[in-house]
């Protein structure tokens, strides 16, 4: 029996990609910040670009889920965070390393398993950690760092220094009961931890409309007494602002909160295809729709309206990184494979005298 | 008991004292710690000593709460998630299997958790089949995981403190039939888990007992039976159980040239089969003298009625029976 959408969507225009294509408000916004946005939102595309490449090439063979299209919540999340932050992600976490400044060759070496990576060639791309810029760790199995989060609110909350946590994870993490004990965990016990639910509309092959009674993710926080706001997740600006404020607020000991970004993934579940073929409902004009929504574009657009870009500008800034990433990508290419010892040296940190 | 005695329950008690009056870093966490009774004894008003902010009642939320205290363990913590009864913390295995034992290795050595999960072994008094379990074969199968099963109230506390210290993540399992055994303890000791070894409980020549946890004090009371029979048995106790020390029990069993292992899990697949395994691979052919036999639980569900589970769970005498006929 082919499922059908029996209920209207409670995200409303947040959820059409005919709305919020316009470019987004910058208005007192400063410039340099602007740039810096776009050129992070850039860096992250390219790169999983190259990696959608490297997965073609038959060179990166672990599963890549690739986030393009989805570069504004990373990029504005971590604009209001500091190394000391304690970052947990998921299965699609190249861009949360790369927004907190994460490094471009460790990422590439560790896709394509090398002992430079981030890992030390033991994770691929689903196994992701940066603790020098506040990213620790990242896992597929999906919601599992939720928890782990909140386990670092409350290291963050003994240590009383400021810090907080803050949970990476997508809408089919939020089916997960692992989710609501976590929610109702960090609520009961005030920790300062900022849920980030990337809602993409979409878990593997199933959209989110064959797979929960409304859209909105944010309704669980709320059931959970949770400060929950939800925003468009292609407006880098719109995200950086509501995270500023829920950010704030739990480093004041307000307790956890949750962010819903609204946002769409170019690619398919995994890999570099476009899964318009596998998804029961996902079509090549639902996709192009998006495009229209694209989180780059309307940033530039939006700086270019406000003559703070130019086309040339533009081009210099992402010629430049793809030369420097192709770089990145030619040295992770020539990189060394760990050593056959590390297969068993790493299986405990401690080892027998 | 005698007054300078400590009974196991106690000495686990100990272990947590000594653990949170040294080390600040250290914090509990887990379902019924602010009770009376959910843990026996074993952890009696610690929450008034060391402040609730250290000693954590949670909801009941077993996979959050191994979560956090995974998460709190990566950033310099060392916290105990405490399951008060083994069956519950299945709803966990996620954190424990998938996350606390992977992370070392699939991070590449740059993170460890060192967190502890301690679980309790509650049996008996028609709890039937979920309330009921000793699952650490299933545990012990798992790299990266470290599996303790302490049987002595010197263990329950010293290895608690190993556990602890130690920058892997740790299966810490007691057992509640073992909470009124008890012996003088000594000061507590700082022991590094990584260098623990077998114990052997006792010396002897004419065959090897194997058991861990409860099943090592079943095997002592055993060997006892059999010595008035004549039967010299020695009794190892793993202690630990992944990584497991097979030095010391193939050592023994090349000397006593006969193996029996009792074991308080299931039959197929299970920790009496692995050591079997192992001392089959290792031992020279014909170095054991009678077949090896292994006594454990039967391939069943604990059940509730007081006749069935008579005939469940392994004893002394179940024990002494079955050595003396293989050593016929």
């Amino acid at each position: 029996m082919a499922a059908k959408p029996t209920r209207p969507s409670e995200l409303g225009g947040l959820a059409d990609p005919a709305e919020f294509t316009a470019p987004i408000a910058i208005d007192g916004v400063e410039p340099e910040t602007l740039r810096g946005y776009l050129r992070s939102m850039l860096k992250i595309r390219i790169v999983e670009e190259v990696v959608g490449e490297l997965v073609e090439r038959g060179l990166a063979r672990a599963p890549c889920h690739l986030g393009i299209g989805q570069e504004a919540v990373a990029v504005g999340v971590s604009a209001q965070l500091e190394a000391t932050d304690r970052v947990f992600g998921g299965h699609r976490s190249h861009a949360h390393y790369l927004a907190l400044g994460g490094d471009v060759y460790r990422l590439l070496a560790e896709i394509l398993g090398k002992e430079d990576g981030t890992s030390k060639g033991m994770g691929g791309s689903m196994h992701l950690h940066g603790r020098e810029v506040g990213f620790h760790g990242s896992v597929p199995l999906v919601g599992a760092t939720i928890p782990i989060a909140v386990g670092a609110g409350l290291a963050c909350k003994m240590d009383g220094r400021g810090a907080i946590a803050v949970s990476y994870f997508g809408d089919g993490a939020a089916e997960e009961g692992v989710f609501h004990e976590s929610m109702n965990l960090a609520a009961v016990l005030q920790l300062p931890v900022l849920f980030v639910c990337e809602n993409n509309l979409y878990s593997s092959h199933l959209d989110i409309g064959l797979r929960q009674p409304s859209d909105r993710v944010a309704r669980y926080g709320e059931a959970h007494r949770i400060s929950s706001v939800t925003v468009d997740g292609n407006d880098v600006v719109a995200v950086e602002s509501a995270a500023s404020e829920l950010i704030g607020a739990a480093r004041r000991g307000d307790g956890p909160a949750l962010l819903e970004a609204v946002t769409y993934r170019h690619r398919g579940h995994v890999g570099p295809r476009e899964d318009v073929d596998v998804g029961i409902r996902r079509s090549q004009s639902e996709i192009q729709a998006w495009k229209g929504r694209d989180p780059i574009a309307r940033v530039a657009n939006a700086m270019q309206g406000h003559e703070l870009l130019d086309e040339p500008a533009l081009h210099a800034i992402e010629a430049n990184l793809r030369e420097e990433i192709a770089a990145a990508c030619q040295r992770a290419e020539a990189a060394s494979y760990p050593a056959d010892s590390a297969l068993l040296d790493r299986v405990f940190a401690e080892t027998s005298a | 008991m005698s007054a300078s005695e400590t009974n196991y329950g106690s000495a686990i008690r100990a272990g947590f004292e000594y653990l949170l009056s040294s080390y600040p870093k250290v914090f509990a966490i887990g379902q019924g710690l602010w009770s009376p009774w959910y843990v026996g004894n074993s952890m009696t008003d610690l929450d008034r000593k060391f402040g609730r902010d250290r000693i954590i009642d949670t909801p009941v939320s077993e996979l959050a709460c191994t979560g956090a205290a995974i998460g709190a363990s990566l950033c310099g913590y060392r916290p105990i998630v405490v399951h008060p009864r083994m069956d519950f913390m299945l709803l966990a295995v996620d954190q424990i299997v998938n996350q606390a034992a992977k992370w070392s290795h699939m991070l590449g050595g740059q993170v460890s958790p060192a967190v502890t999960v301690r679980a309790i072994i509650n049996r008996g008094g028609e709890q039937g089949a979920q309330h009921s379990q000793s699952l650490h074969a299933w545990f012990a199968h798992i790299p990266g995981l470290r599996v303790v099963m302490p049987s002595t109230p010197t263990d329950a506390r010293d290895l608690l403190i190993a556990s602890v210290l130690c920058d892997d993540p740790v299966l810490y399992i007691d057992d509640r039939w073992l909470y009124e055994r008890s012996e003088v303890l000594a000061p507590p000791r700082e022991l590094a888990l990584r260098d623990q070894r077998c114990a052997i409980r006792r010396s002897g020549r004419d065959v090897t007992l194997v058991g861990a946890g409860y099943s090592a004090f079943l095997c002592e009371q055993a060997a006892d039976q059999l010595s008035a029979q004549g039967v010299d048995c020695e009794v190892i106790d793993p202690r630990v159980i992944n990584p497991l020390d097979e030095a010391t029990i193939l050592a023994s069993v090349n000397r006593t040239r006969a193996l029996c292992v009792v074991d308080g899990g299931w039959r197929n697949s299970g920790f009496a089969g692995e050591v079997l395994a192992l001392t089959a691979e290792a031992l020279e052919l014909g170095t054991l003298r009678v077949p090896p036999i292994r006594i454990t639980l039967p391939d069943a569900p604990a059940p509730t009625s007081k006749t069935l589970e008579a005939i469940y769970y392994p004893t002394v005498e179940s024990i002494v029976a079955a050595v003396a006929n293989q050593l016929r």
